[in-house]
């Protein structure tokens, strides 16, 4: 086949226009699209709550204390045990100061605070980059606070685990329903994960729903302090308005919920 | 006319046909119409109700419970609404687990046998907890 040149900067002419037209109404030139920063929920919750945490640290004195308080809240989720600490599925977990809290570690610091176990779990941020990166809505923010995984929607592509700057979520890289512990017992009033998806703190949602408070928070004898931080007359609201808290890497701008009494 | 090669290619097609053909020769007259399942739903839960009445008349939850069990989900996962559903005024949890098997506590035999007939797997028993069955 033959074309005069002309004919063919037309019809080249052409092609491009309609490229370009056509993005045009599609919407692909970018308008209408956020960027990541501006997609992030707003500071305040569309119900006005904040649910929030205290750990008071100086309460928590021997290891039976922390042990008790995470059992309490793997084994009403049913969460997996795996030896390998690759495969390993936490909701709350420990982690020494430095890793806690990085950067305000220093060689004056009380003795016994290097070794001392520190409470961590999801921070159900203001600002959740889980949230942000999740390609199926699977992470999402509730109207009080509370940032839940709906797992029913996951498909396991680690992106959150990427995102979150506190490692507080896992992947089930195991069928969860192996695990030598859920042999044993599995609470039947809760679900367990599937191989293949990813799971974190809810803060037993379901709980609250029934009006109960965070399972560590019930085993804690009053170390971890749960309620609404934006209710000033609640006992957390009153805790934060005359204690010094910190929360952990707060430079971030994830905004977290979880506030440490040291 | 002559067809070159001829006789490799009717042996060629002929031994194409009998392969394409196998699966149905190898299994004439095995073929069966599955049975209809007869699915007892007389848990001992059930028998207690007086009114036997689910969230739904039984045709609608044969063809939709599949739905009625996504919106359930969607309410309670993604909205927190859980009010219960209210049945003559009995409360049934918008749950799988802690709602639909109370009563149906025979998974087998409520949700299995019509799944395996319709040959359709859901994946709801991956993490959901089957209620423990009384073999009587």
């Amino acid at each position: 086949m033959s074309m005069r040149r002309r004919d063919f900067l037309k019809l080249a002419g052409f092609t491009a226009l309609a490229g370009i037209g056509g993005s045009v109404l599609t919407g692909g030139n970018g308008k209408g699209r956020l960027e990541a920063a501006q997609a992030a929920p707003g500071k305040v919750t569309p119900s006005g709550k904040r649910l929030a945490m205290v750990i008071d640290m100086s309460r928590l004195k021997s290891e039976s204390d922390v042990k008790k308080i995470t059992d309490a809240c793997h084994r009403i989720h049913n969460v997996p045990y795996f030896d390998n600490p690759k495969n390993e599925i936490k909701w709350i977990w420990t982690e020494t100061f430095e890793h806690a809290f990085p950067g305000q570690k220093h060689k004056f610091l009380p003795e016994g605070f290097k070794s001392k176990p520190f409470f961590v779990l999801c921070n159900h941020c203001e600002n959740p980059s889980c949230v942000r990166v999740c390609p199926t809505q699977t992470m999402f923010k509730r109207a009080d606070g509370v940032v839940v995984h709906d797992p029913h929607r996951c498909i396991g592509c680690k992106y959150c685990m990427a995102a979150c700057p506190y490692g507080a979520i896992s992947y089930n890289l195991n069928d969860p329903r192996h695990a030598k512990n859920l042999q044993d017992y599995v609470n039947p009033g809760f679900p367990t994960r599937a191989i293949g998806v990813v799971e974190k703190c809810t803060f037993c949602v379901e709980r609250l729903a029934k009006g109960l408070k965070p399972a560590c928070a019930e085993a804690s004898n009053g170390a971890i302090i749960f309620g609404d931080a934006n209710d000033p007359s609640s006992e957390i609201g009153k805790l934060l308005a005359s204690r010094f808290t910190i929360r952990r890497r707060p430079e971030l701008g994830e905004e977290p919920n979880v506030y440490y009494i040291i | 006319m002559k067809i070159y090669n001829g006789g490799k290619i009717f042996i060629g097609l002929l031994v194409f046909a009998v392969l394409a053909a196998s699966p149905f020769i190898f299994n004439m007259g095995k073929s069966k119409t599955a049975e209809k399942p007869d699915i007892r739903i007389d848990t001992p839960e059930i028998l207690k109700l007086e009114d036997k009445k689910c969230v739904a008349p039984r045709e609608q939850m044969r063809a939709t419970h599949m739905k009625v069990l996504d919106s359930w989900r969607d309410a309670v996962v993604r909205n927190d609404d859980r009010s219960p559903v209210l049945v003559s005024g009995r409360q049934y949890d918008k749950s799988l687990q802690n709602g639909c098997m109370k009563c149906h506590s025979n998974k087998e035999e409520f949700c299995d046998k019509c799944h395996a007939y319709v040959e359709v797997k859901p994946t709801c028993w991956e993490c959901h907890i089957e209620p423990k069955e009384k073999k009587s």
